[in-house]
């Protein structure tokens, strides 16, 4: 035990296990990920490389440290699984009859499914009428694959169309951060990859999805306490410039209330480093379903007719579609 | 005195003889001085500067608009810029000073070219003042505890090559063959570096890998400094001192062995954590390591306490067994935390709070900085023979880190916890989750700002000593210069 070599010896093996463990077999494992298609509804390839703009302003996010704040990661602590019809059929009475057992099929035992729209009994057929209109609607949640997929067996026999929908569920998620927990994959084309460890501000994981407005992220960059009351975040005002107004004012220009305002005949006009900031921010999505993280796009989601949710242009849809695929 | 100019290795001191005489304490402190007063003195001038760092990012938390007009003062960069004078500035230089103290020590041999190491602490400095302006100026990597913008990060690493090196020589030429435990882990920690290091830049800076690969080596780079670098140079400090300060032999030889290997084993490979998107395997496997990683410190404990015979109140004796103490309690009380951390149920909650931040503190502040304080004080006095300027002052310095630090970890870990418990509970809004907050945040404060002074004061006293020491120096050499030519001496 008096050898220096033996020492050496043994520290070069302690470390050469861990470099093959933390080094080499992510490198091989995670780091010749390729893209994949997405699951589900209309596949399509994933991750799409973010436009050049969005991936100027990861280099603003990196030069200025907003990792130490914001994680980019969600977590989820399981997946629900329910049953939604997608169309209610003719014969109505019969799919009431279908869901109103199935949610009473085992009584004895811990229920495995579980009715989510009260259906009171001895409805008429004009009270059942109401209950299915509106579809797309979530009807039963399961707790085992099996009793859902023959729930919705069970359903489809009584004319209806059902749907078995699988929902991530989990804090992360019940706050809005993102629809399904955070993979690998999620960080295939980004150049310097950065998760966060601390989430003294939220986590930016899906911010694009959440916020796509751009002249938000302006504005809560040049005044956080704006557009977030009570918010802890630092201002960033470097990013942007008080210009004097020449001829007429610039369209980019801050709308800000009085009490912020630059003053007569100036203006707060961001920089290019702001806007390509706010590329990026706008340009986080991480709501893909994939095979290792799946999720199932809301019933509703390729038919516009039944949402009244504005379709959200620019960001989205660049980071979601490739921009060689055939049009749908 | 006249050898300290003459930085030839001890075989050219004996040309033939194989069998070399041990070297005299004192002329191995003479040898070892140059480099590690540049090491120390540097090291200390870094601590104030990060912590006036520490101390800008912690005032943010009571008024956001401090300073932030100032792209360079931003939190994103002051707080990586701290870290990093904290880490690459104080901790690793003063880390490698103490390394090549008890390398020449232990083998009873002069340090081996005490100029060229000198260099290497120069070319180390330069490195980490490029790395920290570099931050600063929003060049950062990006790369948690790897900020440093690689020309920096590389110039600060030729510098610990040629530190090491030379410090792998002086533990080649050793007099004394028998190894002490201190010797294995330095020797081990030596080359540790290089290797992540290198890996790290190669992988992360030069040659990108994809995707979390990224992540995962950032994490396995920063666990390996963190844990496994500071553990090994700390834990030869404390197995060093702890027994010549008490004047009693090391308790078990085979503890220490233990110690060591469950470190190197086991530290190395901790660090993803468990929240993170990568395969399951990886944090199961690190928290899994972590867990085991408490034997090393249960044996740390056991040794410590066997040393001292059961008293404790022996490391109050003399004032660098006090920080040397500290550092002890600190790393077994951050080392459960650890591994009570490496449970799901724990680290569910701790992740991405100020719990995490806290125990970072708790291990290189707590433990590895207290431990180099307390090495210092012993060494730099040795080196120049004289004692401090100011006596009191090292044990207020004592006093002052050991409250800062309590107040500093103590509230971000209670304020890390309430975090957490809400962040599972998506009906509390965010922004009140961000707001309950700021009162740990705000008591923490207090913490930094007199970690602060007493960084000051480690400062005062370690310039004030080199001042006297060079002032009487060149002084005596101004005198003999200026001295009248005495008549024999003159030529004929």
């Amino acid at each position: 035990m008096n050898y220096g070599p033996l020492v050496f010896l043994a520290a070069f093996f302690a470390l050469a296990s861990s470099w093959c463990g933390f080094v080499l077999t992510p490198q091989l494992q995670i780091g010749r990920l390729q893209q994949t298609n997405t699951v589900g509804g209309a596949a399509s390839r994933y991750p799409v490389a973010r436009p050049g703009l969005a991936q100027q302003g990861m280099e603003v996010y990196r030069a200025n440290g907003c990792a130490y704040c914001h994680s980019q990661q969600v977590g989820q602590t399981g997946t629900l699984l329910e049953i939604a019809l997608t169309e209610a059929g003719t014969n109505q009475a019969a799919t009431i009859a279908a869901l109103r057992k199935l949610a009473e099929s085992a009584p004895d035992q811990p229920a495995r499914l579980t009715l989510l729209v009260p259906l009171p009994p001895g409805l008429s057929n004009a009270a059942s009428a109401t209950i299915l209109e509106g579809l797309p609607r979530t009807f039963l949640r399961s707790s085992t694959r099996e009793a859902a997929n023959a729930a919705v067996k069970t359903l489809n026999a009584t004319s209806a169309k059902a749907q078995l929908c699988i929902v991530p569920v989990g804090p992360d998620l019940a706050r809005g951060w993102g629809k399904r927990r955070s993979v690998a994959e999620d960080y295939l084309f980004d150049l310097t990859v950065m998760p966060g460890s601390q989430r003294v501000g939220p986590d930016l994981a899906d911010l694009g999805s959440r916020q796509p407005d751009a002249n938000w992220h302006l504005r809560h960059l040049y005044a956080p306490r704006l557009e977030v009351k009570g918010s802890t975040m630092p201002p960033y005002r470097f990013l942007f410039e008080k210009r004097e107004i020449k001829f007429r004012p610039s369209p980019e220009a801050l709308a800000l209330p009085d009490e912020l305002a630059p003053g007569a005949g100036y203006e707060i006009v961001p920089k290019p480093a702001a806007n390509a900031l706010v590329a990026y921010l706008t340009a986080l999505h991480a709501d893909a379903p994939l095979f290792d993280a799946p999720r199932t796009l809301p019933p509703s989601a390729g038919t516009p007719a039944s949402t009244n949710a504005p379709v959200v242009s620019g960001a989205s849809a660049t980071n979601a579609v490739p921009t060689n695929a055939p049009a749908k | 005195m006249s050898e300290i100019s003459s930085p030839s290795p001890p075989s050219a001191a004996n040309p033939g003889g194989l069998v070399c005489s041990p070297a005299p304490p004192a002329e191995i402190d003479a040898s070892c001085r140059p480099p590690l007063v540049v090491l120390f003195l540097c090291a200390a001038v870094w601590l104030v500067i990060g912590s006036a760092f520490a101390l800008i990012a912690s005032i943010k938390f009571h008024a956001p608009e401090f300073l932030a007009d100032s792209a360079w003062l931003t939190y994103g960069r002051v707080r990586p810029a701290g870290a990093n004078c904290m880490l690459y500035g104080f901790c690793m230089p003063a880390g490698l000073g103490v390394a090549l103290w008890l390398l020449a020590r232990l083998g009873r041999t002069r340090l081996v070219l005490p100029g060229l190491v000198t260099v290497g602490a120069v070319c180390w400095n330069l490195g980490v003042a490029a790395g920290v302006g570099g931050i600063l100026a929003g060049g950062s990597t990006g790369f948690e505890n790897l900020e440093m913008p690689s020309y920096a990060a590389r110039l600060a690493f030729l510098g610990y090559l040629m530190i090491v090196v030379w410090g792998a020589l002086t533990f080649h030429q050793r007099r004394e063959r028998q190894l002490f435990v201190s010797q294995w882990f330095l020797f081990a920690a030596l080359f540790w570096f290089p290797w992540t290091y290198s890996t790290a830049d190669l992988l992360l800076l030069t040659f990108r890998v994809r995707g979390m690969a990224q992540a995962v080596i950032a994490w396995w780079y920063a666990d390996n400094l963190l844990v496994v670098w500071l553990g090994l140079v700390g834990l030869a400090t404390v197995f060093y001192f702890v027994p010549k300060l008490t004047g009693r032999e090391l308790h078990s030889r085979y503890l220490a062995l233990l110690t060591f290997w469950m470190l190197i084993l086991f530290g190395s490979w901790g660090g993803i954590p468990a929240s993170a998107p990568v395969p399951a395997w990886m944090p199961v496997s690190s928290a899994v390591a972590t867990g085991l990683g408490v034997i090393g410190i249960v044996a740390v404990a056991l040794n410590v306490q066997g040393t001292l015979g059961g008293q404790c109140s022996k490391l109050l004796t003399h004032p660098s067994l006090r920080f040397i103490g500290f550092g002890v309690v600190a790393f077994i009380v951050g080392g459960v935390i650890s591994a009570a951390g490496a449970l799901s149920e724990v680290s569910h909650v701790t992740q991405f709070t100020w719990f995490t931040v806290a125990r970072g503190l708790l291990n290189s502040y707590g433990f590895f900085a207290m431990v180099m304080f307390g090495a210092i004080y012993y060494i730099v006095p040795q080196l120049f023979g004289i004692e401090f300027p100011s006596a009191k002052l090292v044990r207020v310095h004592f006093w002052t880190a050991a409250a800062g630090i309590l107040l500093l970890v103590v509230p971000l870990a209670a304020g890390g916890v309430v975090q957490g418990l809400k962040l599972r509970q998506p009906e509390i809004p965010f922004t009140d989750i961000a707001k309950g907050t700021l009162p740990f945040l705000r008591a923490s404060t207090t913490g930094d700002l007199l970690i602060a002074l007493g960084h000051l004061m480690f400062l005062a006293n370690l310039a004030g000593l080199a001042v006297r020491f060079y002032r009487a120096r060149a002084i005596s050499a101004w005198a003999a210069a200026t001295a009248e030519i005495k008549p024999a001496e003159a030529r004929p």
